[in-house]
């Protein structure tokens, strides 16, 4: 009995739960507590090969409904996170959206990271109506009526990125990426717009996941000698490959190279030294300079200790829990369908500064960001575009 | 392409070549000699790379002023803390499982992924890298063109001077001997008076010191992870039965042969499709010559 | 009693299993939890062929992988193409293959599916097997080919983006035939038809092991060249079971994909194949519903313990790899048996006997 009208009080909208509340706190006080919190999932890799750049999202998006609930949660109810964990393997990642759209029947889910975990959710996702807000920079080419997307899809990193470096620092371009999705869609993107601003694609190689041997690709690189490379190399791997490249003299200072993937996270991985001169493309720096941001990171900081750094998928996963806010306020409910109504053109107020959900595609106008890694494994900002619409099927 | 870049390309085959070799020479000890299916192989090399990691993060915070010398002490200390432990890991767990190998391989596949998480909870699950020493970062240059990166040269210089140890060992002392004695007949060797335990244990012990050396040398050009060991363990296992499991010296012969072989097809073909190739061709090759590329004549 | 209890344990643990599969489970687990259950039991199905072909093939193959990812992936591509039609599969579009694939065409059809389900793994686990053993390779050295053959599949199939998925694997199906099976009660059935599937495949399996061949290939484990010697090829003996095994692992995969809804090339890859060697080893190399006791325990096990401490999980599986093998080498359904012996033991020492 008493689980029945538990179930039936987290369906209810915000009002009737609440008074939901009154009526039943007399008789169990269990309800009365289901009652003023609303449950949220939280879903990435703890363990396995993804935990590290993971774990520093779940840190910043627990921050942000800290925050939220210090402030009196959402529609008068504390929000109550379930941390399920992904464990970098994809069916896994599965079988706990499932988990906790059955069995907890959230309101709303943070998480997923690679692309192949977003992927193998999104049918559980759509099959049970639920809602997930993805926080990574990823390739584009989807859009999935339950999904929000909080950072950039690859048009508005790669294409600003691409004009920046021709514009400044040369026109012909080598690609280097690991091999899977997102490295393959983004070169694909880079090529038509390479050839549009007038440069010349020198070469295109792909290292295998996880691929701790860049010699021959760096042979490559150096036969080719181009004026920039652009490298979508991913995880681990690009410890070994920045390493290589100093050791072969290919250095920040001899060589440009800019990454859509190397955040500031990153780079502690890396090695500082490792990193120096190198270029990346992001939606977001630590090193950006208003009072948001200001504030963020004192509170990141404050939380989670003073050496911890922020890079741009934390900063998106503490965006969408606050876009997230936002909109089931701005709908009066946690309802999946009136929080996506709701959150057509909403704006926010972020560490990245203003920016905006897209009227109907689900994904976010982003300023693109170029910035040079320090020796302190800070990022100087040296270009920033106005804000960019969001465009998963690009047509090239 | 011009003739820097082959030279370049041909170096970094050699490189590849040494890396497999430190990679495999272990492994070949255990596998080989003792017939030991070692699958925690690589988390003892991964163990290795911690040490010496953990090494420079001492110097570096205590011995400034020594920094340039503390690869020396990390390998050392690598070599050391790698070969106690196999010890203790051979007198307490393996030396069970001698009369049955196709159990030692799950029992230390099963080791290998407790090892995998006591180094995530114990070294944290992020990325690290050792810094390098200043006479050790970036390339020599012998001809205008040419740059061999300093650390692969290092790691060439290390592999010669390990494999010299090793056949010294071996070759030409007494332990080295008592070693062979036993691969050869172990009955007959107890029955003269060695103490197969004990050259048991040592020969274990050696073969994770080497691993122990090679896990430092890797994380000079890469990087390590408490799963490093996993992405390394197939290909050992390959390079040791290409090679012909009961001979060092096929070892080196095939860890040549494929690291010649990768680097020119990886000039030729993406990475994943170079290393597809290189496996299945091992593999074809092992199908008509089972033993591997050399074999010694040893009872079995 | 526990001489009593080891003698008919088999039987006692079939009925046991029979009431839990049809009727426990059914009835009171969640769909939820029901699902994971069939997630489960497809890796049952890659034990009881472990069970043919190392606990009574002495054949211990470390690539069962590759076979429970040739039956997943034929099946999710029949799927895929379903879910797709009349478009080319999602994947495809962002990889920028713009024509089906000919080798993709025939999936259109169930029957060819469930065709190639059954037939493609015998088509590369027999000549996989006979060959070696055939030249009295070592099962050392098959362990590590088949080991290797792993790595190289998963690496072939993240590297071919385009025909395979590449690293993100193929997901999102939707209906069989028609039939939706994203809903509970499709699911519920999908579920039952699952079981009796796999007291299809362990009655084949008992029915090979009761039989003469069954004797034979005992006879082989414990010792080959005395069969030799009599006048048997051994090595067509060990790859019938191996080829076996292979079937069954690729009906499990099949059955993976529908229910899961998606296949992964981490399924195939060299963790996901050792760890199917497990399943086998909890329950007992040598018991055909031990096998299924394994999958099930380890499985319930893992989501468990990922459930409520995930750093957990590395430490239990890889120490209950380590305490299988060194403790208990014939698992759970040598317990009793192992229980027994040590009672006699105690009467009269005599040393367990324990298999390769």
């Amino acid at each position: 009995m008493a689980r029945m009208n538990r179930r039936r009080f987290l369906i209810t909208g915000g009002k009737l739960a609440a008074a939901g509340a009154l009526t039943y706190s007399g008789l169990s006080p269990r309800i009365g507590r289901a009652a003023d919190t609303v449950k949220v999932g939280i879903l990435h890799s703890l363990s396995g090969t993804i935990a590290i750049a993971e774990a520093a999202i779940v840190d910043a998006e627990r921050l942000a409904i800290d925050e939220i609930n210090a402030q009196g949660g959402v529609l008068g109810r504390r929000i109550e996170p379930i941390i399920e964990d992904g464990a970098s393997d994809w069916p896994t990642f599965a079988e706990k959206a499932r988990k906790l759209l059955v069995r907890d029947k959230v309101a709303v889910v943070f998480g997923c990271y690679t692309s192949a975990s977003r992927k193998s959710v999104l049918p559980v996702f759509e099959q049970n109506k639920g809602l997930l807000y993805y926080p990574t920079y990823y390739e584009g080419q989807e859009i999935s009526k339950n999904c929000i997307y909080t950072a950039q899809e690859a048009t508005q990193s790669v294409i600003a990125a691409i004009e920046w470096l021709a514009a400044n620092k040369g026109k012909s371009f080598f690609l280097v990426g690991s091999d899977y999705i997102y490295p393959r869609t983004c070169n694909k993107i880079a090529k038509p717009t390479i050839a549009r601003v007038g440069g010349r694609t020198l070469g295109e190689e792909y290292a295998p996941l996880g691929h701790t041997e860049f010699s021959s690709i760096i042979n490559k690189i150096k036969a080719a000698k181009p004026d920039c490379i652009y490298s979508t190399v991913v995880g681990g791997s690009n410890v070994a490959f920045y390493k290589q490249l100093n050791a072969a003299g290919l250095s920040g200072a001899k060589q440009t190279l800019l990454s859509t993937v190397v955040s500031e996270n990153e780079i502690d991985g890396i090695g500082r030294d490792n990193a120096v001169g190198y270029y990346a493309c992001m939606g977001y720096f630590q090193s950006q300079k208003s009072a948001t941001n200001d504030r963020f990171v004192k509170a990141i900081k404050a939380k989670y200790g003073q050496e911890r750094v922020v890079g741009d998928p934390m900063e998106c996963g503490y965006t969408g829990v606050h876009f997230w806010r936002l909109a089931a306020e701005k709908a009066k409910s946690f309802a999946v369908e009136k929080v996506v109504a709701a959150s057509s053109n909403l704006e926010l107020d972020a560490p990245e500064g203003k920016i905006k959900l897209h009227a109907s595609n689900h994904h976010t106008w982003k300023h693109a960001r170029i910035g040079v890694a320090r020796a302190d494994g800070q990022f100087d900002i040296v270009h920033e575009s106005p804000l960019i619409e969001p465009n998963p099927y690009p047509k090239l | 392409m011009n003739v820097e870049i082959a030279a370049m390309q041909v170096f970094s085959g050699i490189s590849l070549f040494t890396i497999l070799v430190l990679m495999a020479l272990g492994l070949s000890i255990v596998f080989g000699l003792m017939g030991v299916i070692n699958m925690a192989h690589g988390e003892v090399m991964a163990l290795g790379a911690y040490v010496t990691y953990y090494t420079a993060r001492f110097f570096g915070a205590y011995l400034p002023s020594l920094m340039g010398a503390y690869v020396f002490f990390g390998i050392a200390l690598a070599f050391l803390v790698t070969f106690a432990f196999g010890y203790l890991l051979e007198r307490s767990f393996i030396r069970f499982l001698y009369a049955r190998p196709l159990d030692t391989l799950l029992a230390t596949w099963g080791l290998s992924l407790v090892l995998q998480q006591a180094y995530r909870s114990g070294f944290g699950a992020q990325e690290v890298s050792v810094p390098m020493t200043s006479w050790l970062t970036g390339a020599w240059e012998p001809i205008a063109g040419i740059q061999l990166p300093l650390n692969r040269l290092f790691i060439i210089w290390l592999t010669l001077l390990v494999s010299g140890g090793v056949y010294l060992i071996l070759y030409r002392t007494r332990w080295g001997l008592r070693i062979r004695a036993v691969t050869q007949n172990r009955a007959m060797s107890g029955a003269v008076g060695i103490d197969t335990g004990r050259v048991d244990a040592m020969s274990f012990a050696l073969g994770c010191g080497l691993a122990g050396i090679a896990g430092s040398a890797f994380t000079m050009i890469g990087s390590t992870n408490p799963l490093t060991g996993q992405l390394y363990i197939v290909d050992a296992f390959i390079v040791v039965v290409f090679g012909g499991v009961q001979s060092l010296l096929g070892t080196f012969a095939s860890g040549f042969v494929i690291a010649s072989s990768q680097s020119f097809l990886e000039f030729l073909l993406s990475g994943s499709m170079a290393k597809v190739s290189i496996l299945l061709a091992v593999i074809t090759v092992l199908y008509f010559r089972p033993t591997g590329l050399f074999t010694s004549k040893v009872r079995q | 009693m526990p001489r009593l209890l080891a003698r008919n344990a088999e039987a006692v643990g079939y009925v046991v299993l029979a009431v839990i599969l049809l009727v426990a489970f059914p009835l009171g687990l969640d769909p939820f939890r029901l699902n994971l259950v069939s997630k489960y039991l497809a890796f049952a199905f890659v034990a009881v062929g472990v069970v043919l072909s190392w606990g009574y093939g002495g054949i211990l193959s470390l690539g069962q992988g590759i076979f429970f990812g040739l039956g997943g992936y034929f099946m999710a591509m029949f799927l895929k193409l379903e879910a797709s039609a009349p478009e080319l599969p999602d994947f495809m579009v962002w990889s920028s293959t713009e024509v089906l694939p000919w080798w993709w065409e025939p999936y259109h059809h169930l029957w060819f599916t469930l065709l190639s389900v059954v037939l493609v793994p015998c088509a590369v686990a027999f000549p996989l097997a006979y060959a070696p053993f055939k030249k009295r390779l070592g099962g050392v050295y098959f362990a590590i080919v088949t080991l290797a053959l792993a790595l190289t599949a998963m690496v072939m199939l993240v590297g071919q983006q385009g025909y395979t998925g590449g690293a993100n694997g193929i997901t999102d199906f939707r209906s069989l035939l028609g039939w939706d099976i994203t809903t509970d009660r499709a699911k519920l059935f999908l579920y039952l038809g699952e079981v009796v599937l796999l007291f299809a495949v362990m009655g084949a399996a008992t029915f090979v092991l009761r039989s003469r061949l069954g004797k034979i290939l005992v006879a082989i484990r414990d010792s080959e060249d005395r069969v030799r010697f009599s006048g048997y090829d051994t090595a067509l003996f060990k790859a019938f079971a191996f080829t076996t095994g292979a079937v069954f692992a690729s009906l499990g995969g099949a059955l993976y994909s529908v229910q899961v809804g998606l296949i992964t090339p981490t399924l195939v890859g060299v963790v996901a194949s050792v760890e199917m060697v497990i399943y086998a080893a909890v329950g007992g190399r040598t018991s055909v519903v031990g096998a299924v006791y394994g999958a099930l325990l380890v499985g319930f096990a893992r989501s468990v313990i990922s459930e409520n401490l995930a750093t957990l999980w590395l430490f239990f599986v890889g120490g209950l790899f380590m305490f299988v093998v060194l403790v208990m080498p014939n698992g759970l359904a040598g317990l009793p048996a192992q229980l027994a012996s040590r009672r006699r033991r105690a009467e009269a020492p005599t040393r367990l006997p324990v298999d390769a």
